[in-house]
């Protein structure tokens, strides 16, 4: 039960990107359209999981005062490995993520993470932890690329990352004459997110005004 | 030469924005701007921190990585020098001014992971440049932070006193602002 618990706080309660605004920068930047989005959530659940299972397994051999530099020599090999492993096989996903890649090692989640759980837990609920966390990550990114990339281009457009000419799936919402084009632009990134976020806190003060009624009902 | 140099500068500073064009260390600038004071004194810590890191990481990539074809190291390389920086920045204001040390909490030490430091680092080696615009990039960049950082603090001090509706209030309406200042901030992008 507790397992499920940590495994779900991601998503909605804790969501790392909207409610503890972690890991902003490449939220903002690359959710300009589905298949960045999908790509960068899947590069960082990747190097989540390798990081928080290494820094669980090193966590009694780590001496206290040096942990940070531990953890962040580990998080940057392992996003220099994934690094080359995009460029070599998704050149078309290296090219339009860019410098964001190599950014992930100054995502704020995964040392977060590491810090705040990898480094006090077993190595399975670490695992699991990175994945939760990781898939609150892409989700908020998925959304956040989906709601950007139909009011700015009209439609939901998905390319195979490891072919760029090969187009997965295409649908059309909205009529050319009608996009907004200014949501592919930072604005756009900048009042996406503050919606989202505000929604999430009016989600959350809706939840506990709910829970207050039940206990007054009770208490009666 | 100098012309392009200016050139440069300009855009590093005003249209290629970190903040609010390339979206770099959104975290400071989220949590350091509620006050214009604090704003400053992270602003010129940052400018310190990313001129020091960058002339050592390009040294180090020149003079050690590339000559020992390890360049696959830059990530690793280059995190620690920044963090080893930042370090000493921290304890140098932590020395000479104890009450901005207190003001700037936990977002000093988080230097380290502003994506700012790191991005400048790794643009220097990809654009190819050598020292001169090294130098011209490195320093214009977190000018350009800190300017809009300073910016921000102000109307956010303002925005203190403003009724805002309750699920914005804090954090969201904040970001309204800083994409209303990405627009105005578009308009400059003629300068060049």
């Amino acid at each position: 039960m507790d397992r499920k618990k940590n495994f779900t706080a991601g998503f909605l309660r804790e969501n790392p990107v909207f409610s503890l605004y972690l890991g902003c920068c490449s939220t903002l930047a690359i959710t300009t359209s589905l298949n960045n989005a999908i790509g960068m959530g899947v590069a960082v659940i990747a190097v989540l999981i390798l990081s928080n299972v290494l820094i669980s397994l090193m966590r009694k051999i780590t001496p206290n005062e040096i942990r940070i530099p531990v953890y962040i020599v580990i998080i940057a090999s392992l996003v220099k490995v994934i690094q080359m492993l995009i460029q070599a096989y998704a050149e078309a996903l290296y090219t339009s993520l860019g410098t964001f890649i190599p950014l992930i090692v100054v995502n704020c989640i995964i040392l977060g993470r590491a810090e705040a759980f990898a480094s006090k837990n077993g190595v399975l609920d670490s695992a699991l932890d990175g994945l939760g966390m990781g898939l609150g990550y892409t989700c908020s990114i998925i959304v956040m690329s989906l709601i950007r990339e139909i009011l700015a281009t009209g439609m939901i457009h998905f390319t195979n990352p490891f072919d760029a000419a090969q187009v997965l799936f295409e649908l059309r919402l909205i009529p050319e004459d009608f996009v907004i084009s200014l949501f592919s632009q930072p604005f756009g990134a900048f009042c996406t997110f503050a919606c989202l976020a505000a929604a999430l806190v009016a989600y959350k003060d809706h939840q506990a005004k709910k829970q207050e009624r039940l206990e007054k009902k009770e208490a009666k | 030469m100098l012309g392009e140099l200016f050139t440069l500068l300009i855009t590093s500073v005003l249209i290629n924005n970190v903040v609010l064009n390339q979206f770099l260390g959104i975290c400071p600038f989220m949590g350091v701007s509620k006050k214009a004071s604090s704003a400053i004194g992270m602003g010129l810590a940052v400018v310190f921190v990313i001129v020091a890191a960058s002339i050592v990481t390009f040294g180090l990539y020149y003079l050690v990585l590339a000559p020992l074809q390890i360049q696959y190291m830059d990530l690793i390389t280059f995190i620690l020098v920044i963090a080893s920086l930042v370090q000493l920045t921290e304890m140098f204001i932590k020395k000479t001014s104890p009450s901005l040390y207190q003001s700037l909490g936990v977002y000093l030490p988080l230097i380290t992971t502003n994506c700012v430091v790191l991005n400048v680092c790794l643009q220097n080696i990809e654009q190819q440049f050598d020292f001169v615009h090294m130098l011209v990039y490195s320093v214009g960049t977190p000018l350009g932070f800190a300017l809009v950082l300073y910016v921000f603090s102000t109307i956010r001090e303002r925005l203190d006193a403003c009724d805002v509706p309750n699920p914005f209030k804090g954090n969201p309406i904040a970001l309204v602002v800083a994409g209303i200042m990405a627009l105005a901030f578009g308009g400059l992008a003629g300068l060049v």
